[in-house]
């Protein structure tokens, strides 16, 4: 009892001729199919080529174009001839030119020695599988595919259209349950020639003509028809890529197709002389004899493939630059941007680094240049400070911030006297936590020395900027992590928010809060604000200050002592 | 010469619109641009009276064979490693415009037995920095096959072009329905001034150059011709760090299925029709991308700023680049604290400026 192997060859028939030596060398009879398109001269010297080798069969040569009913007609013809020259073999293996043998072939021998009555085919009813590309599944079997998709495609597609239209749905003869899988089998004797000889099966091949990629189905599903012992998997390990391509294997994945454990893989470049050498020339064989795995090289191929069809969030490159509100996450990492904070708190950023370990930056987006964490002229790979370089492209310093610094969390530190050119950008933006304590810019002008008039005029722009600012971060559009407090409302309570916001950033305070930041004296700051209201400015955005709240209570009194809640 | 090129993009760059960035150019801008293609491949094909051929092994080229299109001028000290690497790469045949060396360029270009060379004494700028030159070569010898078009201080590499050749590369771009690839140029520096480094003819520049830029670059999209306009990295930080616009361009299309119809606008940082500019992902995901090592900064670069400055064929008789050219001729030292030592191609892919996609 014996394998024998149908080949498929189209291209690379240097290759095609290694393989078959190959297979023949190990006992196997071949029945090879080369494709029509082929000139009758490379045939020929092809067929001289190999013609030393005993149990070869040539056969009838048909056009296999992709998703056409040649191929399957050529695997028909094939197996017919390998069935009636060659009687002894019991299993039959489908494999292509570009196929390659990883294991010896004796071990396949053996393997399918020990399960003689089973059937390795890859059949799956279409309802349950999603592996279907181009919207066509259930309706490849029941519209009519007579126009090749590569060559013809305007027509496939309008002819699809208006089967559609007319609402054409063909029959299924026979009760067959339509099936699909992996073109690549092994089926026992009994199997293919009760497939081969059905008295129907002039019926069936007529309907299957006519269906979409008839390769994936025709096998597939007259083979749930008589098959003793369905194994529905492949023996030949191919990979698809995310349009349906089949994923070429190349010199590098040699380590990759030895873990694997498969007996046959495809596509292999035709180029690949490694891979060739390594795995038609050592007799021995590298793998211990182990069920076939392709488990191993699938999780390897899924998590690249995920890699790849989603990009990398964060990433404006030369090889991705989504459209605005197209983007798979705007930035790369979260971070963190504090409107108010560093004026309330005279020690914030020290603090806030201390507590959280993250990388505390100044004003990013002061006028005059980026002031980075410890007072850094630039930051990872030279991302300069300059407010020129920053302001030329601001979301682009951003995203170029938070992608250079992945797996450090950043906070920095904004406000209404800063570029506002991100404000959306970052409001859109699902990583950003942005924490906002309303007229907090007010402090400093409070505390600055400087002639009323101008600092009535400086409040009402900055008002007013904030102001737009909030708007845009209490819009229906924010996909960020967004607080807001008015001033007043924070000092009554600031531990809370604080609290909220460290456990927000990370697991790096499990504690309470053991240390609180300072903050600043408020120490006739309402009367502060009730002065700019008496000049016309109505300072609103901090909520309500009575006049003397900060002035007389008792705690606020001594200025050189922490402000502290427990 | 081949430094020059890459700020030539800068004036169309004045031209970006912001206010359409999201919606593609209309049927008038289209039009445009489709007089644009025509006048320019125009020109590329009036300029084949400049061109002499002086060597010709034309008759080699086999129809699947990639090809590599080049304009150098005294170049005799990078072109050994220069063809090595491409033929590595599995470039067959090389076209060369030589504009009027004077050193042994044409000797050894004329030696190879793989390279076809043409030598023109024409005025450089005229010939929209050699990109009609080649414009007609590749209207003449590059349809149809997959042309790589570079500078001789670029050295294309992309994911794993190791162990996967261009013929890989390019069959699988082919199936994939690509006919281009774009690259972001990378400037590679040394520690310490260009001109105390030593180099050899035939070494490897990455021995020398070994810092480049890991961070800090910037992209935009131009919509008029739907390429992407890349910019930043050490030259951008020392020389145009109060004026950004002005900084060089980054992204090129080195790589393309050539049809005659197809023509390069400014260098290779963008061509027409405008389908060719989308070597970018729209929807989020990554396209593959490779790298073009940037070897600028080799020993040399102060004398040979200096002697193009006094040629006047450089695209800055404006007086916008003088400073930029003075900066170059002063020897300057690019490394920087920030600088990140080179180890590969998987330290670009892992970094982000160049991406595999679904390769």
């Amino acid at each position: 009892m014996s394998v024998g192997i149908v080949i498929l060859v189209h291209t690379a028939l240097d290759r095609a001729r290694q393989v078959v030596r190959h297979w023949s060398a190990a006992g196997c009879p071949v029945a090879i199919h080369v494709d029509k398109s082929v000139p009758r001269k490379t045939y020929d010297a092809f067929v001289a080529e190999l013609a030393d080798l005993p149990d070869i069969t040539f056969t009838a040569r048909y056009r296999c174009e992709w998703g056409t009913w040649g191929i399957v007609a050529a695997t028909q013809t094939a197996s017919e001839r390998m069935l009636s020259d060659f009687p002894h073999v019991r299993h039959v293996y489908l494999a292509s030119g570009s196929c390659l043998p990883l294991r010896p072939v004796d071990e396949l021998i053996d393997y399918l020695e020990e399960r003689p009555q089973t059937d390795f085919i890859e059949s799956a009813t279409t309802a349950d599988v999603p592996w279907t590309m181009g919207g066509l599944d259930a309706e490849r079997f029941t519209l009519r595919f007579p126009f090749p998709w590569k060559r013809r495609r305007y027509l496939f597609d309008r002819y699809v259209a208006l089967q559609r239209a007319l609402r054409v749905k063909r029959k299924v003869p026979g009760g067959l349950v339509p099936h699909m899988g992996s073109q690549w089998w092994c089926l026992t004797r009994q199997t293919l020639s009760a497939i081969l000889q059905d008295p129907a099966r002039d019926e069936y091949d007529r309907y299957f003509r006519r269906v979409w990629i008839p390769d994936e189905s025709y096998f597939q599903t007259l083979a749930r028809q008589y098959a003793i012992n369905i194994e529905s998997r492949s023996l030949t390990l191919s990979k698809f890529d995310y349009q349906g391509k089949p994923h070429i294997f190349y010199d590098d994945h040699l380590q990759l197709l030895r873990r694997s454990d498969c007996f046959v893989a495809r596509k292999i470049w035709p180029y690949a002389n490694r891979l060739y050498d390594a795995f038609l020339t050592d007799a021995e064989g590298a793998m211990k004899k182990t069920e076939p795995n392709p488990g191993k090289i699938d999780r390897i191929f899924a998590k690249a493939v995920e890699r790849r069809t989603r990009g990398r969030a964060g990433l404006y490159m030369q090889s991705r630059h989504p459209r605005e509100d197209w983007e798979n996450g705007v930035t790369a990492a979260p971070y963190s941007m504090f409107q108010g904070f560093a004026e309330l708190f005279e020690n914030f950023e020290p603090w806030l680094a201390k507590s959280t370990g993250a990388r505390v930056h100044g004003h990013l987006f002061a006028p005059d240049g980026a002031h980075f964490a410890d007072g850094h002229t630039a930051m990872n790979g030279a991302l300069s400070s300059s407010a020129t370089l920053r302001d030329y492209n601001p979301h682009a310093f951003l995203t170029n911030l938070i992608w250079n610094t992945r797996g450090e969390r950043q906070c920095f530190q904004f406000g209404p006297g800063d570029n506002q050119a991100i404000n959306w950008r970052v409001a859109k933006d699902p990583n950003a936590q942005i924490s906002v304590i309303s007229g907090a810019w007010a402090v400093p002008l409070f505390r600055t020395n400087a002639n009323f008039v101008d600092l009535r005029r400086l409040a009402a722009h900055l008002q007013k900027t904030e102001s737009e600012h909030l708007d845009v971060l209490r819009s229906t559009w924010v996909k960020a992590r967004v607080r807001i407090w008015t001033m007043a409302e924070f000092i009554e309570a600031p531990m809370e928010p604080l609290q909220g916001i460290l456990d927000e950033i990370g697991p790096t305070t499990p504690r309470r809060l053991s240390e609180v930041p300072r903050m600043v004296d408020l120490k006739g700051f309402g009367q502060f604000l009730q002065n700019l209201k008496n000049q016309g400015m109505h300072p609103y955005l901090m909520g309500d200050f009575p006049v003397d709240t900060m002035g007389t209570t008792g705690a606020q009194d001594r200025p050189s002592k922490p402000y502290l809640v427990r | 010469m081949c430094q020059l090129e890459d700020i030539s993009n800068l004036h169309s760059s004045n031209e970006e619109e912001k206010g359409r960035q999201m919606s593609g150019p209309g049927p008038w801008t289209r039009y445009k641009l489709r007089l644009k293609r025509k006048r320019l491949l125009w020109r590329g094909f009036r300029s084949r009276h400049a061109l002499k051929l002086t060597s010709d092994k034309t008759a080699r080229i086999d129809p699947a064979q990639i090809l590599l299109f080049a304009t150098v001028r005294n170049e005799a000290m990078r072109l050994p490693y220069f063809l090595e690497h491409y033929r590595e790469l599995g470039v067959s045949h090389f076209l060369i415009v030589d504009n009027d060396s004077t050193d042994d360029t044409a000797a050894l270009l004329a030696a190879a037995p793989d390279v076809s060379l043409w030598h023109t004494n024409a005025g450089y700028k005229n010939a929209r920095f050699g990109m009609d030159w080649l414009t007609w070569l590749l209207i003449r010898y590059g349809h149809g096959h997959w042309t790589v078009t570079v500078d001789a201080d670029e050295l294309l590499i992309y994911p794993d072009h190791e162990t996967r050749k261009l013929p890989e590369l390019t069959t699988w771009l082919d199936q994939h329905g690509q006919r281009a690839m774009g690259a972001m140029m990378l400037d590679l520096y040394a520690k310490g001034p260009a001109d105390e480094q030593s180099y050899k003819r035939n070494q490897n520049p990455c021995e020398v150059l070994k810092w480049f830029d890991a961070y800090g670059y910037w992209a935009q999209r131009q919509s008029r011709m739907g390429n992407l306009w890349l910019q930043g990295g050490p030259r951008a930080r020392c020389f145009f760090a109060e004026d950004p616009r002005r900084a060089p361009t980054l992204n090129k299309i080195p790589l393309v299925k050539w049809s005659r119809r197809y023509t390069f606008v400014n260098s290779t940082h963008n061509a027409l029709p405008p389908q060719l500019n989308r070597t970018y992902d729209e929807p989020g995901q990554e396209k593959v991308t490779g790298v073009l090592l940037h070897t600028k900064f080799l020993p040399g670069v102060a004398d040979r700023a200096r002697a193009e400055q006094n040629r006047k064929q450089h695209f800055s008789n404006s007086k916008l680049y003088d400073a930029y050219y003075q900066s170059l001729i002063e020897n300057p030292d690019l490394w920087d604290v920030n600088s990140t030592p080179y180890s590969g191609w998987e330290q670009l892919v892992e970094l982000g400026l160049m991406a595999r996609g679904q390769w």
